[in-house]
């Protein structure tokens, strides 16, 4: 008896391994045709990796729709050097680990090009398995700076120390305040980022900064002590180089406690028109530096706006501008690049790298980027100033 | 005897998955997706089985235990990093393995002196609130290095008045970077049976059996001249410094290291519980077989997209109520049962 358990169990466990290798087997079948239709009717083949569930799932579908709603236009305008294109999204749950068998699914369909990981730490797993295969990686949002250590790697998105660097010049060049204070988010790695830069930044520059408070994701409802220390040192300019659903509370706590100097942002802040039960009325004169506002009047963004609105029901973020720039600009290297859909991954990878630094693109986020090797964009910061509830350039 | 052939059964099941994974990578029937699971889904069996010594045999409930496999991954990957241009791979991975296990032991240690006074759900909500002070801990650290040694703030890397070649290793919130990539199957599995090892030895010796009797009734056990801190804390000692073992292979394998809780919060630690309840309380087996294929089912269902998780969590429930109820053992003991006897009286 006891001994027919143990059978029993190595049967099972026998079973258990059998089913996984099938479920491998499949995998491998999977791609192979997938390959063999490659000779009949190439196509290129264009995968997005982000947190489709879970918290951060805002970020990763605006970023997988947006990759989709490109690719389908690309396709409907003919594809690129008369190849279509096929997409496909994988989910990696905000989780570095879970990313990375996003990737590995990706690569058994067959992916050729990468545009993701959505998220920093997500990114930067991914890209120490891109440069193995080297496989071109363009990440649409992943600022932290080792996002784009390799080669092979390039972004579409300000990296979080550039967005500091750009928030501090952009202050001091404005001359917009004397005294600075600063809320910041310890527990998030772009708040951080972008605080450190900022700071290392303001060393000589003509504001000076009187208060830096930070708060952690388990205590982000009530900021009336920060907001108390900035008062107090007397600080006309708050820096919130943060999400927007803190900063909407900290606006909210400011106006109660009748502290109104002006607020300025970095990209995290664009959605704060879009939060619910707050009176945007708060966020009159908020300042922010973002590459996309979803209301600006140019056919790009127009046409972008409403086909997105039409297939997905909701107004694109900055993640989704980037992803469809990033499917564009993967469109202009191919065509620089000459690749055709047969080449090796790897083979892909080089020419891409190659054509990279030498296009000139132009997209929803800025009208003119350029890349060099390091693969960190170059691209004009464009400051925006709430008013009457929506977004103007400020001046 | 029988235990001991009952262990080798276990050795056995992992040698030969090790065996069929590598034969198949070989022939290059694995797909790459796979190939990417195996070190993922052995350290969590490895964690699993660290977990299952504490609950299981040592009758305590953790949900804390994600905190030590976080210090032996930072802990270890602070010390790859430092070392990385100094030692060779081989040594330094090693000496890496005994950084991470050792301070997941003396962690375990300190964390033990309190807990170990507690009992059952105080204890286990003792163990939840520790790992969360970790992830927290680590997540204020910042350390750098430069020629002039270590430096050390709890502010911000600005704070760390490093020279300009310095390299900031430890960056709060941001974690460790760019740890070498040192971890493969094959030492995983090494690990994995080594851990097995440890424990399963440690269930059969005089201590386990002490440890066992702790946990079956502590007056009892007492009475009869059992030091009960001792072997309590022997057990909860073993089990964070394997779970360390587990961060380190965690640390080596992925390359962006951040203390946030999907990775080492109470989540994460409540997921490693699910591994050893349905592989079944004190059956060790049972974790590296439930862990590995808890782990491996989410990544097969990626086909359904965004159902995915919802058919999880139902797949999860019904291998619960499938595994353990006691309506369904009874219905599949008179299902099944008539076959096992006639089996049974052949052999």
């Amino acid at each position: 008896m006891k001994r027919f358990k143990k059978v029993l169990s190595t049967f099972m466990a026998t079973a258990m391994v059998a089913s996984m290798i099938v479920g491998c087997a499949d995998a491998t079948e999977g791609s192979a045709p997938a390959e063999g239709s490659a000779s009949g009717e190439a196509t290129f083949k264009i995968g997005a990796i982000g947190p489709l569930t879970g918290g951060a799932a805002a970020y990763g579908n605006a970023v997988c729709n947006a990759a989709e709603l490109a690719v389908e236009e690309i396709n409907a305008a003919g594809g690129i050097n008369g190849f279509k294109v096929e997409y496909s999204k994988e989910d990696d749950e905000l989780n570095a680990e879970k990313s990375v068998n996003a990737y590995n699914t990706l690569k058994d369909w067959g992916m050729q090009v990468l545009v993701g990981s959505t998220t920093s730490a997500c990114s930067i797993a991914v890209s120490e398995y891109t440069k193995a295969d080297n496989m071109f990686q363009l990440t649409p949002s992943g600022s932290a700076v080792d996002c784009v250590k390799y080669d092979n790697a390039f972004r579409v998105c300000f990296s979080d120390p550039n967005q500091g660097i750009a928030s501090a010049q952009y202050i001091s060049d404005k001359k917009l305040a004397t005294k600075v204070g600063i809320i910041y988010d310890s527990s998030d790695v772009y708040s951080n980022g972008i605080y450190q830069k900022f700071v290392e930044e303001s060393e000589g520059k003509n504001f000076e900064i009187v208060s830096a408070e930070a708060f952690t994701q388990d205590n982000n409802t009530d900021f009336s002590v920060q907001l108390q220390k900035a008062k107090d040192a007397g600080a006309d300019l708050v820096f919130l180089p943060i999400y927007y659903k803190d900063a909407s509370l900290i606006l909210t706590q400011a106006n109660t406690m009748g502290y109104s100097p002006i607020f300025f942002g970095v990209d995290g802040l664009d959605g704060l028109l879009t939060v619910d039960n707050f009176d945007t009325s708060l966020a009159e004169g908020v300042m922010l530096l973002t590459p996309f506002a979803a209301d600006a009047t140019d056919d790009l963004t127009v046409n972008f706006v409403t086909k997105y609105k039409e297939k997905y029901g909701e107004v694109p973020n900055q993640f989704a501008a980037d992803a469809y720039d990033a499917v564009y600009i993967i469109k202009e290297a191919i065509e620089k690049a000459g690749v055709t859909p047969d080449m090796s991954v790897s083979e892909i990878g080089d020419k891409l790298k190659a054509a990279m630094v030498e296009i000139e693109a132009s997209g929803l986020t800025s009208s003119k980027m350029t890349w060099d090797a390091s693969g960190e964009p170059n691209k004009e910061p464009k400051a925006v100033v709430i008013k009457d509830g929506a977004y103007v350039s400020a001046q | 005897m029988k235990k001991k052939y009952d262990n080798l059964i276990t050795y056995g099941i992992v040698i030969l998955a090790f065996i069929i994974f590598q034969v198949l990578a070989a022939t290059g029937n694995l797909s790459s997706h796979m190939r990417g699971l195996l070190v993922p889904m052995t350290y969590y069996a490895v964690i699993a089985v660290a977990l299952n010594l504490c609950v299981g045999i040592l009758g305590e409930l953790s949900i804390g235990h994600c905190g030590f496999m976080c210090i032996g991954a930072f802990t270890s990957a602070f010390f790859s990093k430092v070392t990385q241009n100094v030692l060779p791979t081989a040594p330094r991975f090693i000496l890496a393995f005994v950084v991470g296990i050792a301070f997941a032991a003396l962690f375990g240690f300190l964390i033990g002196i309190p807990v170990l006074r507690l009992k059952g759900d105080y204890l286990a909500i003792v163990t939840l609130a520790f790992g969360e002070i970790i992830k927290t801990v680590i997540n204020a650290f910042y350390i750098g290095i430069d020629k002039h040694g270590l430096h050390f703030s709890l502010k911000n890397a600005m704070e760390l008045g490093m020279e300009p070649d310095g390299e900031v290793i430890v960056n709060g919130a941001m974690g460790i970077t760019g740890t070498p990539h040192d971890a493969n199957f094959t030492i995983s599995i090494v690990v994995l049976l080594l851990a097995l090892f440890v424990v399963q030895n440690l269930v059969n010796s005089r201590d386990g059996r002490a440890i066992m009797a702790i946990r079956d009734n502590a007056i009892a056990a007492e009475a009869t001249g059992i030091n009960i801190t001792k072997y309590k804390m022997l057990a909860f000692v073993i089990s964070a410094a394997i779970a360390g073992a587990a961060g380190v292979l965690y640390s080596h394998n992925i390359t962006s290291l951040t203390a946030s809780s999907q990775y080492f919060g109470f989540n994460a630690s409540i997921m490693i519980l699910v591994y050893v309840v349905l592989g079944g309380i004190g059956n060790i087996r049972g974790s590296v077989i439930a862990a590995c294929i808890l782990y491996v089912l989410p990544e097969l269902l990626r086909g359904l997209n965004t159902y995915r998780m919802l058919i999880y969590s139902i797949i999860l429930i019904v291998m619960m109520i499938v595994n353990w109820s006691p309506k369904v053992i009874d219905w599949r003991k008179k299902t099944f049962g008539r076959f096992t006897v006639r089996k049974g009286a052949k052999a």
